[in-house]
């Protein structure tokens, strides 16, 4: 029977069992499983991924040694701030401490990294003009960076809202304090744009000092009735400069 | 004889294949046999006490609170070994200047290295502030879409990653990605991006820019976990994601977003 069937056929029919079964060996038998399994080739990125080294040890590592200025850093203003971020990468010293020191920057332009003025920073992070700031001194002679605390002070409302405070000193309002107005929260120090303070929103709250018959002897005096109507008060007269309406 | 010869030596080949296909694996796969083997064939986890189903990562991003000192994209640079060439980064941060003439200046802050600079006049900036930019780690990525060899996939993390060695660096990817967030390695010639530091998230680290970010404008945390410091964060915030119209569905929330920003 097999005789029967002719000489080219049998030979193609050669070729094709060789083919087929080529590529059974090379699918099942050559070719690793993680090349044809995505289930696989994922794991094999995964376990690359998670062989990566890590170079930065965190703070609760750094914490566990130098618990003395852990303790400092925590009082301050740079409580939030990681060590590393200043200090650089540090997995490498937590391994080998004695031999590998972390980076300390000691230079004055360092701190301007954050620090120095930029339109762009949030009203409120503390920044200074590194021309006029005690210019080429290192900021670690007189700020201690685990505990940065300014030398002096700077006044209240006014270390921020300079312009505004300028503006102020010199009108009529200039004895009158910002929180007579404006209701601070303490918050807003810590997240200035979040927590805002309060602004006036009436005009019985001007009136309480420019009324007729207010108590306040110096402040003039309108007839709340009869006086601008309907307008709100600054909506003519700029509070911090009411001189100049 | 040629014929004969040729098969001959066929079928030494291919038996000589499968009896060493460890060999053959690596020459295959373009591995030198002597680097560690990094395939897994035998299919357990690939973590120990580790499960990636109870995860699901994600990042929030505090607008307000980025000052624009660019440590995040440092720390990514050096815990990532990405190139030092600055147009080469996985994560960066704009500053954004909106002009008194409504027109909008966005520039890369990590272009130089020499910090922020100034290009606007102060006194024609109507509002300004910094945005930090990475991979958005989509629930619905596109460039996963796109891959031609299958090369990046999501984690059941929630984690999008590239496979290196399957990567063929035709950079579909980088263009289907409407962030930006992919280069093409200069050295591997593949794709490469964020990847929430994996090696770091599934060992309980932080990504290394959250970690080394100063006024915690970066929260990292975990959807899964009712306690993590991402799932208040979002409870506390008007949350916004870039480009929410293309439906990829990002994981990294903006909170007090600008409605200008890109």
């Amino acid at each position: 029977m097999f005789e029967r069937i002719p000489e080219q056929i049998r030979r193609l029919a050669i070729v094709f069992v060789i083919v087929i079964g080529g590529t059974l060996v090379l699918r099942y038998l050559i070719l690793p499983p993680s090349l044809i399994e995505t289930r696989l080739h994922q794991e094999s990125t995964i376990e690359r991924e998670v062989a990566k080294q890590v170079k930065f040890a965190g703070a609760v590592v750094c914490g566990g040694c130098h618990e003395d200025i852990a303790t400092v850093k925590g009082k301050g203003f740079h409580k939030s701030l990681s060590c590393e971020s200043c200090h650089g990468p540090a997995a490498m010293h937590t391994e080998d401490p004695m031999t590998v020191k972390p980076f300390a920057p000691r230079q004055r332009k360092f701190c301007p990294l954050c620090h120095a003025y930029d339109a762009s920073r949030p009203t409120g992070f503390p920044q200074i003009n590194l021309t006029i700031h005690n210019p080429l001194k290192p900021c670690i002679t007189c700020h201690n960076p685990h505990h940065p605390e300014p030398p002096t002070v700077p006044k209240e409302c006014s270390a921020c809202h300079a312009q505004i405070a300028r503006t102020k000193a010199v009108s009529h309002h200039a004895l009158v304090s910002c929180t007579t107005c404006h209701k601070t929260p303490r918050q807003h120090r810590v997240s200035p744009r979040r927590v805002k303070p309060t602004k006036p929103d009436t005009r019985e709250f001007c009136g309480k000092c420019h009324r007729e018959g207010s108590k306040r002897k110096d402040a003039p005096k309108i007839d709340l009735s009869t006086h601008g109507e309907r307008y709100l008060c600054w909506e003519c007269h700029y509070p911090h400069m009411p001189g100049a309406a | 004889m040629y014929r004969r010869g040729f098969l001959k030596g066929l079928l030494w080949f291919l038996s000589t294949c499968v009896f060493s296909r460890n060999g053959v694996k690596n020459v295959i796969a373009g591995t030198n046999p002597d680097a560690p083997v990094s395939t897994n064939a035998n299919g357990k986890s690939t973590i120990e006490g580790y499960d990636p189903t109870k995860h699901r990562y994600a990042m929030g991003i505090d607008v307000d609170k980025c000052i624009g000192c660019n440590r995040c994209v440092e720390a990514c640079t050096v815990e990532n070994d990405v190139p030092p060439e600055p147009f080469f980064t996985r994560t960066w941060v704009e500053r954004y200047v909106i002009k008194k003439d409504k027109s909008v200046h966005v520039e890369n802050i990590a272009n130089g290295s020499d910090g922020p600079k100034e290009m606007v006049e102060e006194a024609d900036i109507l509002r300004s502030f910094f945005v930090p930019k990475l991979c958005n780690q989509c629930e619905n990525p596109p460039c996963v879409q796109v891959c031609p060899v299958g090369a990046t996939f999501s984690t059941e993390d929630g984690v999008v990653l590239i496979d290196s060695e399957r990567c063929i660096g035709c950079g579909y990817c980088i263009q289907a990605c409407p962030y930006g967030a992919r280069y093409l390695h200069p050295k591997t010639r593949t794709a490469d991006k964020c990847t929430f530091c994996y090696h770091r998230i599934v060992k309980g680290m932080l990504p290394a820019c959250v970690e080394v970010c100063p006024t915690g404008a970066r929260l990292f945390g975990d959807l899964k976990n009712r306690a993590s410091r991402l799932v208040r964060f979002e409870r506390m915030n008007k949350i916004h994601v870039l480009k929410p119209h293309l439906n990829t569905h990002p994981k990294v929330y903006y909170a007090d977003l600008d409605g200008e920003v890109r």
